[in-house]
């Protein structure tokens, strides 16, 4: 029944071991502080930061709100300029689109840039099966699948680890000396690339815009890798998600300005590749460029008119940076491929709400990832949203984190809170029952989940001997008296 | 001001009345203090937000929709909690968007619902009190304070003036306790090791004390406090402008 790679019921699990792993406390802790700082720092030079985050914001409401007619419009400018569009509902069908480009290109290994889509269909797994290596071409997605392990960041897939287990991970399977100086390691991955980009017969890259006006696709990196893989290869295929669209190419002044900043805290990532179709006579790049355009949930989330606003995510990550929860259980806890407050949101969309019940839950609603979202996609009242689309429904009990007893529990909390003389006789009936567990003003343990989750790692102050309601008439009546 | 005499009713919220009644009375006599005629009425009880939060809109709606009746007469409702306050004024319009009936009782009631700490400053205009608190005293932002009101300034402020104390800075204060409502329980693990950080980086400030605006927060540090036998007090912004040392 569970969709393959996606197990986000393990999230305490996960989260456990996270929360157990020192070296995994100081990996994330210190990456996200870094990420964190940097942005700070890098919007505060840029005058009129809000406005440049409304504007985004108003781009991309343009593009969901009128998503046929833009990508009819990008579809048609890449066709127009020699490309060719392929459209998958699915991640399956988009995985089978690029096994069947990749067969006919005659190609038995492809480079790949770094892509989150990518990722979303599983097509390294799809390709393999097809009896084709996909190759990682970013660095820190090339150090994530050498260790089979999955990304932990959506903008730093190895966040996780440090230079010392690249070293080892290195040694293991490029047969490479020790060393964890981080040049000589990257000189080491860029050695082991070279080949890959010489010989492999495809290059499948993401997109971080798709351009409706011009038909461009738009990738933004700092390692070059993407330049390789979408000019090397004879074919390039573009996996594109159909959020992904701006309406206009002057609208790229505004996101190659929020992106790189709120990301990496760079003022400009340091290569920007703008791509419209295949090389023309006498140009370098590739023959053939194919652009495939995936649903895979996204069209639903346009359906939903309170959840389509988290379809304006550029995947800069700074939400994860700056989530106190996310900087706790790292990626792997969200138990698929995107993680933290994006994550939460995304994945139950995607994979849908069965799957990945926990996750709304997952968040202290603190609002910290609002705060710095370029595009101000208000998350924590999207998770609110989607809580309460978990509690409609009832078929999610198994699997959500609600009990018969909360349903109960809070059914019946809401009959007492509205009857005020039940709510002062409970009052009194906790005072006596509290008496089996409080000592000295404090509850160390209490019995039944869910209070006892209270009291696993802190005391609870015990009800005070008499409530604010039982002291106000006190207080009144000596006034009076 | 429609008269000279504010009248303020006070929404004392459940969790400071069932487990922090003190934090009430502070607020009263501090309110008092101020020249302010406070009244109570006790057919309150809660504004809904656990359910709220947890994602049971309906039942959240069933307590909400009594709230809306509670205050008539009063020029001002003020509560001793950020997030109490946030429900009100942020997501009560939200929860009842469907019902114009209720929209318009809503609008009537966060029009006149304030935060302590904000009326004071912001309605009252009074930043001090009258209080004196010798002792070196950190502040905690409580995030719907903080990010759903929009207010950091005011408590500093009202801190500041009180006597002898020394208001110290945490490391990160914007960042949440992990307190989170029902996140509190239902991701406990991570909630104490948000906690525990956060206490962390009060320990750096060498303060005696912390202060905040929400029970929540303070039921949740003081328990981390209490199970670890840490050297520090909490205590709620009331409880500290009442005092006079």
């Amino acid at each position: 029944m569970s969709k393959p790679g996606v197990d986000s019921a393990a999230i305490h699990e996960r989260a456990r071991q996270t929360l157990a792993d020192l070296h995994l406390q100081q990996a994330f802790t210190s990456s996200t502080l870094r990420l964190y700082n940097a942005r700070a720092q890098a919007i505060a030079e840029v005058p009129g930061w809000e406005r440049l985050r409304e504007r985004a914001q108003a781009l991309k409401r343009e593009v969901i709100e009128h998503l046929d007619h833009y990508l009819a419009q990008f579809a048609d400018n890449v066709e127009r300029h020699g490309g060719k569009v392929h459209w998958a509902a699915t991640d399956e069908e988009a995985c089978a689109i690029v096994r069947r480009i990749a067969e006919s290109a005659g190609a038995r290994e492809l480079v790949k840039a770094k892509t989150m889509v990518s990722e979303e269909i599983e097509l390294n797994h799809a390709l393999a099966a097809a009896g084709i290596r996909a190759v990682e071409t970013d660095l820190g997605e090339f150090i994530v699948q050498l260790a089979g392990d999955r990304p932990a960041h959506i903008v730093a897939p190895a966040i996780h680890m440090t230079r010392h287990d690249v070293s080892a991970l290195f040694v293991t399977h490029l047969h490479s000396e020790p060393t964890s100086e981080p040049e000589q390691l990257t000189a080491i991955a860029r050695r082991a690339l070279r080949e890959h980009f010489r010989h492999a017969g495809l290059g499948v890259s993401g997109a971080n815009f798709a351009v409706a006006e011009t038909g461009t696709v738009v990738l933004i990196e700092n390692e070059g890798n993407i330049r390789m893989c979408t000019t090397a290869p004879r074919v390039h295929v573009a996996l594109v998600g159909i959020e992904k669209l701006v309406p206009r190419f002057a609208d790229l002044g505004v996101f190659l300005r929020v992106l790189a900043r709120s990301s990496t805290g760079q003022q400009m990532s340091v290569y920007t590749s703008l791509l419209t179709g295949p090389r023309h006579p006498g140009e370098d790049g590739p023959d053939e460029m194919h652009v495939v355009l995936i649903d895979n949930g996204r069209i639903a989330t346009v359906a939903d008119p309170k959840m389509r606003e988290m379809l304006y995510c550029i995947r800069c990550g700074a939400c994860l940076n700056t989530c106190p929860v996310y900087r706790k259980i790292g990626g792997h806890a969200y138990g698929w491929v995107y993680s933290g407050p994006i994550g939460a949101l995304v994945t139950p969309q995607f994979v849908g709400l069965e799957e990945a019940s926990q996750l709304p839950f997952a968040s202290s609603l603190c609002g910290a990832c609002r705060d710095v979202c370029p595009l101000k996609i208000n998350i924590p009242d999207l998770l609110l949203h989607l809580r309460g689309k978990v509690q409609e429904r009832p078929r999610l009990l198994a699997s959500a984190p609600v009990s018969l007893t909360e349903r109960l529990g809070m059914r019946a909390w809401a009959w007492v809170m509205r009857r005020p003389r039940l709510y002062v006789l409970g009052s009194r009936l906790a005072r006596l029952g509290q008496r089996l567990f409080a000592r000295q003003g404090w509850i160390r343990k209490l019995p039944m989940p869910i209070a006892s989750h209270w009291t696993e790692g802190r005391d609870l102050p015990a009800l005070a001997p008499k409530t604010f309601h039982a002291r106000w008439k006190e207080i009144s009546s000596q006034r009076q008296g | 001001m429609s008269s000279q005499r504010p009248r303020v009713a006070f929404f004392v919220t459940c969790l400071v009345d069932q487990f922090l009644p003190h934090v009430g009375e502070c607020v009263v006599k501090v309110l008092q203090r101020l020249g302010v005629e406070v009244t109570f009425n006790p057919a309150q009880t809660c504004c809904g937000q656990p359910a709220f939060n947890t994602g049971y809109r309906r039942e959240a709606r069933a307590v909400a929709e009594r709230m809306l009746g509670l205050f008539a007469g009063v020029d001002y409702v003020v509560a001793p909690s950020g997030s109490c306050s946030s429900m009100v004024r942020v997501f009560y319009p939200e929860l009842f968007a469907d019902d114009s009936r209720r929209l318009q009782q809503v609008e009537q009631l966060r029009r006149r619902f304030f935060e302590f700490s904000e009326f004071l400053v912001k309605v009252l205009k009074v930043e001090d009190v009258g209080a004196s608190f010798p002792h070196r005293v950190a502040y905690h932002d409580s995030c719907h304070l903080l990010r759903e009101l929009g207010i950091a300034e005011e408590p500093r402020r009202l801190m500041r003036a009180v006597r002898g104390l020394e208001l110290v800075e945490v490391q990160d204060h914007q960042l949440c306790c992990g307190f989170g409502g029902t996140f509190a329980v239902k991701f406990p693990e991570v909630s104490v090791a948000m906690g525990d950080d956060k206490l962390r980086a009060v320990a750096g400030t060498g303060a005696e004390y912390l202060v905040a605006n929400d029970a929540g927060c303070l039921m949740h540090l003081s328990g981390l406090v209490h199970r670890q036998g840490l050297p520090l007090k909490t205590m709620h912004l009331a409880e500290l402008l009442e005092k006079q040392e």
